[in-house]
Order: structure tokens, then sequence, then C-alpha cells
């Protein structure tokens, strides 16, 4: 087995066989299972940079196992795995130094761990997936390890929550089964390539290959909650704060707009999608899911409602800019895969430190936080800005490329849809940094906790901030050769040709 | 040469441990675990010979058929045998700590029999897998109901014994049925041997009344909708090891002699109509045991529905495999489907076992504040749970995938419906189960320590319904060997 595969399999297993050991371990062996986590965290971290150096280079990584007959298991790196399995690694490795410090004390963190570490792996199962059946086998794998983070706290509430969860990603996925078994069918067992495999298809099977399509993002919208497939992300909230980062920004709803990225690009080719007339509907679907999630955060006075309805609204930033034909807009969707998650989880780890750290849960509650805790709502702010698109900032950029790629494509309505956007971006998200800023503190906070020298916990100060650090660097070195939007432009590169 | 050895042991290692077992009441577990080794070992040889020489048959006594009795196994017959061997096994492991723990006289006296019983059952079972004319099947069929009624009434108890008394009565007249049918064909073909009768059998009313008879038998055995109402109590009420048995592998028994009879013996007579048929059965089956699974207030009953439900699958293959386009594939996926259950659905039943000894019940809405105590058998059951509702990559996925694609391929897509909603139904009654595991309950009871060796076999059993999915394509290779259909 050559080298490549071996860091193929290392990825994967570094978190995985963590999450196992993890499992066996006693609940009071507090410091081991940190080590564990923080090893495993470290270890992927290097294995991918190794990838991406070797990717970056041109360098060719697969690996397969063929477990049913003509069935293979295969996992491979191209441009767009590189920038999944890149993002939720960094991610993954400041999320769980956040949920060790955010569930000190709680009960059943083994358990808790042994899931998270599971659920990574399903998610850069997910990013390395060569073909459609790992594809298919990695979702269905992060359905089921995140079921238990979701119902962790196991009240009333929580256990409902995870009802609606699986209702909705089962079905979902049983709908992407049919969706796969069938596209095998007329396709043979295909592996994702730059471009699409359909081209010997179109002309035959058109009617097939659009219903196929439309099974294709029912099946995965769920994960990326397209609207109206996004009930149970607002009602996931239930789970604690690094699971909602999770959910939200390394794992799962990530997972489904990277799914929806793979089958237009590396499926079906986005040339191919857009000579089946099937761009238009998923651009109006996203468009509508944007201004639908937009309006609902306005109303919600639960901070995490709010930022779970702004989810919804943000991740359609990557569909639209998927469902717009030509580089510019290519561009703009996969950069906001990067940008949403490190924005997004700012927002979240945010929101846990005020809970965890003064029982804050609503807008409401939020006056004058700025003075008490000023790290954790300087990092907040940051990340709100960016969402809603300030310059020079994350979301700026990709807000940019999607505008430019929407004109050039001639698809103009596109333009106000992002403006309408984002004036509700900014109606949901100043009126809280106006609060917390400038309104004066209450007397005392609803529940305080206190955590010494520093304004909370210091694992759960270090993660906002090191994400809020990416926010601006996404932003201000966007133009040089080391950023998210850099490894797009190649993949674009890739994906459109010569 | 190796072969031949490998037919006496298969059949006499587990029928002289029965017979020691019953003479010497105090070593059935060793006795027991020596009939495994000696079997796993007899199981070896006979794959190497399969795999390397195709079909391998046994004359007994130097006689061929049909004077003599021909043993005979070909790749379905070994994948049996050899999930026989592995269910066997683990129940061996469970039970030598199950009965022992009660200590009191009645488990003393449960324990005597249960080793004699069960391994009579594993020499039948291994004796039906091999047989290979229609005759020597009723008699291993008829061998194996009766141990399998008698394990039943072991619990003791009023509803144990009145279940198994209805089980008994079922089998009785579903053997009846078989003979009949046997007799007819043997008065009409001469002859009782399945290669034989495959070439001479011609439709006609007699052949007919005979396979409707010998099918009617076996459908009450293998308990397909309607004829399943005996299954839910007799599973539900025998002891934990005794329901892993019957619901992983004496109802399977029945199955593959369905399988023997209308693909090999009477292919000329499987037409699309029957096919289809069976195939209804199935799907209702599906529907019928899951959606019962979801209101059933006990969890060894909810068990045993899914077992009602899964059995259903088994019969999709009918339909689909007797197709010329992905025939096989259909045909190595109900297989693999079969295994892939026979696994899970033991890891379930010593799970749900475990539970009943952890909590000292087994009702569903008070087992939370319990189950999240005993970890590993949460996991035993969630991992069975996955292969149950056939998410990747579990062996229940492979099974289902193979079914799927044949549906697909040959444009039956009414099975795929059928399927597909049978899943997200398995789904729902499973999280029933598993949801009690989060839930936090403030005053939990402590539950009663479970025996390490009955967890870990439980979850083992687990890991492996699961694990089989990765190296699924070795039985579909495997089921190549002696294709039953021409």
């Amino acid at each position: 087995m050559s080298i490549h595969a071996l860091t193929l399999l290392g990825i994967l297993f570094s978190s995985f066989l963590t999450g196992l050991v993890i499992f066996f371990l006693k609940e009071e062996s507090h410091r081991l299972r940190t080590w564990l986590n923080m090893l495993g965290a470290g270890l992927k971290l290097v294995l991918v940079a190794a990838l991406l150096w070797g990717v970056h280079e041109g360098k060719d990584y697969s690996w397969s196992f063929e477990f049913l007959p003509g069935l293979q298991l295969a996992l491979g790196a191209d441009a767009n795995s590189v920038l999944f399995v890149t993002l939720s690694t960094v991610l993954w490795f400041w999320t769980t130094l956040y949920a060790v410090g955010y569930l000190e004390d709680s009960p059943h963190r083994s358990r808790f761990f042994g899931f998270f570490s599971l659920c990574v792996t399903a998610t850069t199962g997910i990013a390395l997936s060569a073909n459609l059946i790992t594809f298919l086998i990695f979702y269905e794998l992060l359905t089921v390890s995140t079921y238990p983070l979701v119902v962790h706290r196991g009240t009333p509430d929580a256990l409902r929550g995870g009802r609606i969860y699986l209702t909705y990603t089962l079905i979902g996925g049983t709908v992407l089964l049919l969706a796969v078994a069938w596209f095998s069918r007329l396709a043979g067992p295909v592996a994702f390539k730059e471009r699409g495999v359909i081209e010997a298809l179109m002309a035959t099977h058109r009617g097939e290959l659009q219903l196929l399509f439309f099974l294709f993002v029912l099946g995965i919208g769920v994960k990326a909650a397209i609207v109206p497939l996004h009930g149970w992300l607002p009602k996931a909230m239930v789970a604690p704060a690094p699971v909602s980062s999770l959910l939200h920004a390394v794992a799962v709803v990530k997972a489904g707009a990277f799914g929806i990225v793979r089958i237009v690009y590396d499926l079906y080719g986005v040339e191919n999608a857009a000579k089946l007339g099937l761009l238009p509907p998923l651009a109006v679907a996203a468009s509508v899911t944007i201004i639908y999630g937009s309006v609902r955060a306005v109303f919600q006075d639960e901070l995490k409602k709010r930022l779970a309805y702004s989810t919804v609204s943000q991740v359609s930033y990557i569909v639209l800019g998927t469902a717009i034909l030509g580089p510019l807009a290519t561009i703009g969707g996969l950069v906001h895969l990067v940008h949403q998650g490190i924005m997004k989880i700012t927002l979240f780890f945010g929101a846990g430190n005020y809970a965890e750290t003064l029982g804050i849960h609503r807008v409401s509650e939020m006056n004058g936080v700025g003075r008490r805790m000023p790290l954790t709502t300087a990092a907040f702010t940051v990340a709100a800005l960016g969402m809603i698109g300030v310059p020079p900032l994350a979301g700026y950029v990709s807000k940019w490329y999607l505008k430019k790629g929407a004109i050039t494509a001639g698809d103009e309505w596109v333009a106000l849809v992002l403006a309408g956007s984002s004036l509700l971006n900014a109606a949901y998200f100043l009126p809280i940094l106006y609060r917390a800023w400038f309104l004066a503190p209450p007397k005392t906070w609803p529940r305080e906790h206190p955590f010494g020298k520093w304004e909370t916990h210091w694992m759960l100060l270090a993660a906002p901030l090191v994400t809020a650090a990416l926010v601006v660097w996404a932003g201000v070195f966007a133009e040089s050769s080391f950023s998210p939007l850099a490894w797009v432009k190649l993949i674009a590169a890739r994906e459109y040709g010569p | 040469m190796t072969a031949s050895w490998s037919f006496a042991l298969l059949v006499l290692g587990p029928l002289m441990a029965a017979a020691l077992a019953f003479v010497f009441p105090r070593r059935g577990r060793g006795v027991a675990l020596a009939a495994a080794g000696i079997t796993a070992g007899a199981w070896v040889g006979l794959v190497r010979e399969v795999m390397a020489g195709g079909v391998q048959i046994q004359r007994v006594g130097g006689w061929s058929a049909p004077l003599g009795i021909d043993l005979r196994a070909d790749g379905l017959a070994v994948l049996m045998l050899m999930v026989t061997g592995l269910i066997s096994g683990a129940v061996t492991l469970y039970s030598g700590r199950y009965f022992r723990d009660a200590h009191d006289l009645e488990s003393a006296h449960r324990e005597r029999y249960f080793w004699p019983l069960f391994l009579f059952l594993w020499a039948a079972l291994n004796a039906l897998f091999l047989s290979a004319d229609i005759f020597n099947l009723y008699v291993t069929l008829e061998l194996l109901g009766f141990a399998a009624v008698a394990l039943v009434a072991l619990a003791g108890n009023r509803e144990a014994l009145k279940s198994a008394m209805r089980y008994l009565f079922v089998s009785l007249a579903a053997s009846l049925f078989y003979l009949l049918g046997v007799a007819l064909v043997y008065g009409q073909c001469a002859t009782v041997d399945l290669t034989l009768l495959a070439a001479k059998a011609q439709p006609g009313p007699t052949l007919w009344v005979a396979l409707a008879l010998m099918t009617g038998g076996l459908l009450a055995k293998a308990a397909l909708f309607p004829l399943h109402f005996w299954l839910p109590p007799a599973h539900a009420n025998a002891p934990a090891p005794v329901s892993a048995l019957l619901s992983a592998l004496v109802v399977k028994g029945a199955f593959y002699i369905l399988l023997r009879l209308w693909f090999e013996a009477f292919h000329s007579l499987n037409t699309p109509a029957v096919a289809q048929v069976f195939g209804g059965l199935g799907a209702a089956a599906i529907l019928w045991g899951s959606a019962n699974a979801l209101f059933q207030p006990r969890l060894k009953l909810l068990v045993a529905y899914s077992t009602v439900a899964q059995l259903g699958y088994l019969f999709l293959l009918f339909p689909l495999a007797a197709a010329r386009d992905g025939g096989f594939l259909a045909w190595s996926g109900g297989l693999i489907f079969l295994a892939a259950h026979a696994c899970a659905k033991t890891a379930m039943f010593l799970t749900a076992g475990n539970i009943l000894h952890a909590a000292g019940h087994d009702r569903i809405k008070d087992l939370g504040g319990i189950t999240h105590v005993p970890p590993i058998s949460t996991f035993a059951f969630g991992l069975a749970g996955l292969s149950l509702i056939g998410l990747p990559p579990s062996s229940g996925f492979a099974g289902k995938w193979l079914l799927l694609s044949a549906s697909l391929v040959q444009g039956q897509w009414w099975w795929v419906v059928v399927m597909l909603v049978g899943s997200l139904l398995a789904a729902a009654y499973v999280m029933r189960v598993l949801t009690r595991a989060f839930t936090r309950v403030p005053d939990a009871t402590a539950p009663h320590p479970i025996p390490p060796v009955m967890e870990w076999t439980a979850l083992a059993m687990a890991v492996l319904a699961v694990g089989f999915g990765l190296v699924a394509r070795w039985p579909a290779e495997l089921l190549r060997v002696g294709v039953p259909w021409p």
C-alpha cells in the first residue's frame, strides 16, 4: 500500500480509533480522554496538511477495496475533497478543545466524545469519498453518529429534537439510497470526476437524469437544510453548544452542502446540469431558502435559534453558487463552504460562552454583555459582521463573487436576492451587536459561573478567538496564495477546464 | 477425502455431543464448546474443498441416489453451515453463563435439558443443510421441530408452555403437509433426490398439489405472513439464547428447503405468477411485522415481530432471483440478508436477555435509566439495529443493496418501495428502544450486574452483523458454487 493511500486511511482512522478507545474509558479519566482527543485531532491535522500539499503538487491519492461484487469502497482526494476535509479538520480541532472545556463535569463524557470522534470520521469520509456508494456509506454513518450527540442531554426536549432530526435525515437518507442505487444501475458504479460522468447518457436518458437529480437534491437537501427540508435544524438546537457548532459548521449541514456540490460538479458536471435545465430550479430553491431563513431569523429571540435560521439561509449561498453556471459563481459558492463554516462556528462558540458563563440564552438578555466578556463579544462581532458581508471580512468575499457570477451569467435577480439577504442579515445581527456593546449591563446575570482570571474558561475563549482570526484572514488575505479563495480558484479552473 | 470427514463431523459432532451432554449433565458447556471446535474445523475443511473443487457429494454407505442417501454441499449449504456454526458458538458461550446465573433449582434443571436439546438442534440443522433429497429434508426438519419446541417449553412458565404447545401443533401439522407432498412426488417421479427431480419433474396436477402441500407446510414453519401467528409468543417467551436460535436459525431451515424446492427440484414449476405471490406475502410480512413491532410493549416481543418483518425480505428473493437479468444479484442479496439477519437477531435477543437480567423486566417504556447503565448492551443493540435497518456499511445493507439493484435492473420497482418503507419502519422500532438509552431519569435504579461474557457475546455478534457487510463479496463468490438454477 502506498504512502498516499496510507495518508487517506490515516485521516479516517486518526479519529475512528480514538473514538473507539474513548468509548471504553472510565468517566473519571478526564486527562487521558483529553489527551487522546487532542492527539487524534492533532494527528489528523498533520495528515491533512500533508494531503493538502500533495494534492496541490498534483499527486494522486486513492485507495479502494471491493466489498461487494463490482462495488468499491473508494477513497480519493481531489481539490474538492481537500477543501472540505481541511475545513472540517481544522474546525474539529478547535471544536474538540472547546467541547473539552464546555463539558467539564457533565455526565457521559466518554459517550459524548466517542460519538464526537465518529462524527468527524464520517465527515472526513464524506469529503474523501471517491464514488457515490462510499459517499452514501459515510453520509448515513454521519446521521447515526450525530444522533447521540443531539440527544446528549437526555431531557424530553433533547429527545424530541433528536427524534425530529432522525426522522428527517433517515427519510432523506432513504431517498438518497434510492437515487444512488438507481443511478448506479444507469451509469454503473461510477467514480466522481471533474466535469461529470453522465456525458454518454445525456442523449438517451434525459428524463431519468432529471428525475434522479431531483431525488439527489431531495435526499441531500435534508442535511443542507434547503427549505422546506430544514425543519430539523432549529429543533436540533437543544444540543450542547459544541454539537451545534459541529452540526452547523463542521459536519452535518456542511456535508449536505458538499454533497450538492459533488452531485452538480463531479457527478453530473455543471455544464451537463445546465444543459438538462437543472440549475434554474435549484437556484430558485436556494434563493427561497436564503430569504426565508433570514426572515425567520429576524424574529427569533432565542440566540441559538436565530443562529440556526441564519445557517439555513447562509448554507444555501453555497447551493446558489453551485446552481449558477460560470466560474465566478462557482468560486463564490465553494469559498462560502469555508467562510460560512468559520463564521458560524465563531458565532456558536460565542453563544455557548454566553450560556455557559452567564446563563444568557436570549437576545433580549444580552444587554452590555460586551463589557463583561469583551474578547468573546469581539470574536462574535467579527463573525457577525462577516455574515452581513462587511468588507474586508470573509463573507464579503463570498458575496462579491456570487454577485459578480450571477450578473455574468445573466441572472440579475440573484443579485437582488443577495442584497435583500444582506439587509436581513444586518437586521438580525446588528441589534445583537448594539445591545452587547452599547446598552448598559443588568445588575446580575441570569446564572453566572465564575472562571477565575479570564472572562471564561481558557478553552472556551481560545477557540472563538482563533476562528475569528480565521475570518479576518480569509477576507484580508483572500488574494494571497494561502487562502481558501486561492484553493477554490484552483477547483474552478479544473472544473471548467481550458 | 477431507470432504467426507467434514460431512461426518458436521452431523455427528453435535449429535455425539448431545448424547454426551445428556449423560453428563454437568459437562454440558464443555461438550458444547468441543462440538463448536469440531464443527468449525470440519467447516473449514469443507469450505476449502468447495471453493477449490465445486459441489461436494457424499454417498453414504457407497450407494448412489436413488438407492442410497446423498449428502451434498454447495455454496449455499456451506454458507448456511457457517451461519449455524457462528450462531451456535455464540449461544454456547452465552448460555454457559445464562442458565447458571439464577442459582435456583429450576435453573439447574433447565440447564440440564438445554445442552442436549440445543446440541441436537444443531445436529439437525447441519444435517438439514447437507441433505440432498426431499425425504431426508423431511426427517431433519422434523427433528429440528421437536428440538425447537422442547427448547421453547424450557422456560417452564405458563406462557412459555402455552406458546410451545401452539408451536408444536403448527409444527406437526406443517410436517404432515410436507410429508404428504413428498409422498405424492415420489409416486409421480419415483425419486426424492433433488438433482434427479430437477430433470424429471414436469408440471402437472399431481406435482402442483404436492408442491402446494409442501410449500404450505414450510411457509407455516418459516412463519411467513399470514402464518406467522405462532412465532412472536414462542420466540418472546423462550429463554434468551433459545429465542436467538429460533429467530436466527430454525425458521431459516424451512426457508432453505423452500429454496431447494422452488429453485432446484421443481424449478420448472417456478412461474412468474408463483414468484410474485411469494414476493407479495413477503412484502405484507415486512409491513405487518414492522407495524406490529412499533406497538409492542415488551422488548422481546418487539424483537420477535421484527423477525416476522425481516423474514419477509427473504421472500422477495423469489420474484427477483427467478429472472435471468440480475437473478444472481437477488439470490446472493437475499442470502447475505439471511446471514445478516441471523447475526443481528442473535445479538438482539441476547441483548434483550441481558436487559431482562439487569432490569428484571423488559417493558420498553420503563427501560429509561436502566439501559444507559450497561453501555455495552446498548451498543450491541444499536449495532444490530443498524444492520436490521439496513444502514451502510452493515451486512443488512449489503443484502438490501443487492436486492434493490436486482429490482431496479428488472424494473420491478414495487419491491423497491416496499424495501425502503420497511427500512424506515425498522428504524422507527429500533429507535423506540434506543431512545430509552439516552433518556435521563432522576431516580435510575441500580441494575443487576450482567456477566461480562454475556455482554461481550452479544456485542461480538452485533459487530459481526455490521462487519460482515464489508466482506460481503466473499459470500457472494461462495454462493456461485453450484448455483441451483440452470
